[in-house]
Formats: structure tokens, sequence, C-alpha cells
């Protein structure tokens, strides 16, 4: 089992989620985050104009089972891809073990 | 009677539409300032709002409408307390009662000292700010005023005619104003405002669409403020106010947008907002007195000058959060003097006149600001030490946070 993280601009997330989809990966956790990254954004306020490299993304984390984890890289790689600078990263994690709260089932079967 | 009854039904709801601005001053700032320190500023327009009135009604309404004068058209008589014998002499006015009176203008009382509240946001300690706000509501808001409302030397300026300010651009926007630019000036800027090569940094305000609240709920607001000067329910001059008020507002905001616009290549919604705020008290000096065509002018100009002066306190090192002095002073000046470019009363005389008694309040206003704040100083200090403006004046002052568990920041 692995957990897979990903980083990700909002506007792709229902790209992403499609993708995942697709690939039979249909329970996954997200959150937004704020990041410091390559990336820069232009503002104004009130006659100031900066620059800051706090940026909000969204953050995926998925754990699946080995079988799955490179069709997920690929969903993710393929949908949140726009080729700009901040497009995002993905990490692997090794997961120790996992369980269904309901079944009380672990493993595999606890994740689909 | 029964024109009494309608005049003073009128001054009424004006008055209870001059106390909801309360609401939207609080609002703005909240909005355009951290989440950090939004009981800080409830707590602080909490405090102007009762204690204003409260000091207003044992000082402030008899110092401001005087019925001796210690020096003459300069300094009232302090009589404290309401006149329960005036109170219950119906013949008082054609306008409206006594109570009311006392009851409208109370509520113009307290805005003078929110004005500063607006500016001082995010770093003054609670305790000198409800000194400095109780000391100039008792003492500099009524002595100016009664130089004109009262019957002072302002009414009677020179001979044949007088200062004119009709719901109070300079006798209550510039007064607050005044104040604020005085106290920012000893308090600071708030930290990280300025980088170290004093380069203005932008500190983004928390909540935009209450902001945006705030300023509609003070248009509304303004219905009472410049409505209810009228002094009375008269169909043609209570109606020539609103619109020409309604539209001073329309244009400022449109005056800001674009000017800054064409300044910063941005459309700035917060520049928006203090232009509405700054066309109308702008038109709040000669809300009667204009054409339409005139009020929509005097606003586009307001706007103008709400950018032009949020860039000249930034250049000065002046940090006012919600632009309280570029929409309640210079809009207050501007206001002022407008009456003497257009509208009925103007010429070359009534401009000096303006002129003359924005310079006279100006100064008065400044040399007490500067007296009330220094003495607080050194009495209390002025500021929270760095540490507490880090955490927030919520935590530092008031022991909890506005938002209880839900943050995002």
């Amino acid at each position: 089992m692995k957990k897979i993280e990903a980083i990700i601009r909002k506007s792709k997330f229902s790209n992403v989620k499609k993708a995942l989809h697709n690939v039979e990966v249909n329970f996954f956790s997200y959150w937004d985050v704020t990041g410091v990254g390559n990336e820069k954004e232009g503002h104004v306020y009130r006659g100031v104009t900066y620059s800051t490299t706090d940026i909000q993304r969204r953050y995926l984390s998925i754990v699946v089972s080995e079988p799955f984890v490179e069709r997920t890289v690929n969903a993710i790689i393929e949908s949140a891809y726009s080729g700009e600078v901040g497009d995002g990263k993905i990490f692997i994690l090794p997961v120790e073990e996992a369980y269904r709260i309901r079944t009380k089932e672990s493993g595999k079967t606890s994740l689909n | 009677m029964e024109l009494l009854t309608i005049n003073n039904v009128w001054m009424m709801i004006c008055t209870a539409l001059v106390f909801f601005m309360h609401l939207g001053f609080s609002f703005l700032e909240i909005g355009l300032t951290r989440q950090k320190n939004t009981i800080n500023i409830l707590f602080k327009n909490f405090f102007v709002i009762t204690t204003g009135l409260i000091v207003y009604c044992l000082v402030g309404f008899n110092l401001m409408y005087p019925s001796e004068w210690i020096i003459e058209g300069v300094l009232g008589a302090i009589v404290p307390g309401l006149d329960s014998v005036a109170a219950t002499d119906l013949s008082y006015n054609e306008g409206y009662t006594y109570w009311t009176d006392f009851l409208f203008q109370g509520m113009f009382a307290a805005t003078a000292a929110t004005i500063i509240s607006g500016a001082v946001a995010e770093r003054i300690k609670i305790n000198s700010f409800i000194l400095i706000a109780i000391l100039y509501v008792v003492i500099v808001y009524p002595i100016v005023g009664s130089w004109q409302w009262g019957g002072g030397f302002f009414s009677t300026f020179t001979k044949g005619f007088g200062f004119y300010d009709f719901a109070g651009s300079t006798l209550v926007h510039s007064v607050g104003g005044w104040g604020a630019l005085v106290v920012i000036y000893f308090l600071g800027a708030r930290k990280g405002k300025f980088d170290s090569n004093g380069k203005p940094l932008a500190i983004p305000g928390s909540n935009l669409p209450l902001s945006a609240a705030g300023v509609l709920i003070l248009w509304l607001g303004w219905f009472g403020f410049n409505g209810g000067s009228v002094l009375s329910a008269d169909p043609s001059l209570t109606s020539l106010t609103l619109v020409t008020t309604c539209l001073a507002a329309a244009a400022g905001g449109i005056g800001a947008a674009v000017f800054s616009r064409i300044l910063y290549k941005n459309l700035d919604l917060t520049m928006f907002m203090n232009g509405i705020l700054g066309g109308l008290v702008g038109i709040t000096a000669g809300a009667d007195q204009m054409l339409p065509t005139s009020a929509i002018l005097i606003g586009l100009i307001a706007g103008v000058i709400v950018v032009l002066s949020v860039s000249l306190l930034d250049k000065c090192k002046l940090d006012d959060p919600v632009g309280a002095i570029p929409v309640h002073l210079f809009c207050g000046i501007w206001g002022t003097l407008a009456v003497g470019i257009f509208g009925e009363m103007a010429g070359f005389d009534q401009f000096m006149v303006q002129l003359a008694c924005v310079g006279i309040a100006g100064l008065f206003c400044v040399v007490c600001a500067t007296i009330i704040t220094l003495s607080v100083k050194s009495i209390v200090g002025l500021r929270v030490d760095a540490k507490e403006e880090e955490e927030g004046l919520d935590i530092a002052e008031h022991g909890t946070r506005a938002y209880g568990d839900f943050s995002i920041n």
C-alpha cells in the first residue's frame, strides 16, 4: 500500500477528480493549502503593488494498493498539467497498514 | 402640532439612520484590517457609541448649543445634563422636540470619535484610545460645533454672511479626520506597513464583503445624516438633499474607481468603496445648496482626492488602514470649500470664509489633539508592544478570538 500525496492547482481539481474516477480511484481526501513556491503572484492593494510567492493550492491524499499506484500518478500528471510554473508535485509514501472502521477489515480489502 | 409631529417623526427616523452608521463603520473597519484585531475594533466601536452618547448628554450637548457663553461665540458655559424644562416645551422648535434634538446630535458626536478609531486600528492600546476618544468627544467636537451650529463666531464670520457647513463636512468629518491624523502621527505605522527603506507594503484586509456591507450601510445612514440635517421634513429641501447626497456618493465611487484604474492599472474595490464615502463626505457641507450636476462634480473630485490622498499618506509614512483620513479629512475639506465654488452660495467671498473656517477649525483640532495625544502618551503610553501587535489585539487586550475555533490563517 502506498499513500500518494499531490499538490495541484485548484483550477485543475475537477479535471483531476474526473481522471481519478476514470482509473477507478474513488476514495480520497483533499484540503486547501497555502504554499511557497517558484511562482509569483502580482497583487495591487490600495495603490501598493506587491508580489507574493504565497500561493493557494489543493492538497490531495490518496491511499491505494500497489497495482493502482502507477495509473493514479499518471492520471494526476495528465489531468493537472498546464505546462506553466506552479503545476504542483506528487509524493509517494509507504503505508504500513490500513483499517476500515465499520467492517474491521485491514490491508488491501479495506481500501476499496 | 400636526406639522411638528411630521417633522419630528422624520427627525427620529434620521436619528435612527445615523445610529445605524455605527454598524457600517464597524463593518468597514473589520473588513479592511486583519482577523486578529476584530474584537478590539468592535470593542472600540461599542465604546464610542455608548460612552459618546453618555458624555454628550452630560457635557457635550450643552457645550455645543450653549445658552450662555463664557467667551462670546467661542466657548460656551458648561451646564451638565439635559434641560428637562426645555424638554417639555413643545414650542422648542417647529422642526422637532428637545429630546429629538439631543439624540440626533448625540449620534453625530459619536461619529467623530469613530473616525479616529478606524485610522488607529491594529496597534493602539485600548486604554489610550478610550481616553483620547472621551476627551475628543467631550472637548474638541462640541467646541468646534458650537462655533457654527451653536451660533458662535463661525456663523457670523463676516457681516452679512457666515460660514456654511450644512451637515458637517468640517464640523464632524474634518474634526474627526484631524484628530485621526494627529494620533496616527504620534502612534506610528503598523509593523509591516513600511519596509526598512520606508517603502509602503500592503496589509490586505481580511474580509472585503463585510467592508462592502459597511459601505452600503454608511450610504444608507447618510440619508439620515444629511436628510436629518434639514432639521425638518420640509418636502423640497429633504428631497433635494437626498438626491444630491446619493449622486455625490455614486460619482465619488466612480471617480475613485476610474482614477485608481488609470493610476494603478487595477480595479481596486477598496478604492471604489472609499470613493463612495468620500463623495458622501464631500457633499455633506452643501447638500441642500447644490444642483444635481454640481453634486456629481463634487463627488467625482472627491473620488479623485481619495485615491491621491491614500498614496500621499503612504508617501508621508502615515498608516491609515481604512482610509479614514482621505475620506473624512481631505474630502471634508474639499466639501466645505466646494460650497464656495458650486451651488447657490458660490462666490469668492464665501470661498474665503469657508477656507478661513476650515483653517481655524483645523488648527484648533490639531492643537487639541496634540495636547490630548501627548498627555495620554505620557500617562499610559499609546502603542501595544511589538509582541502584542504580532499576536493580535484580540488576544493581547481582550483575551479571546473573534472567530473562536474557525480560523483559516
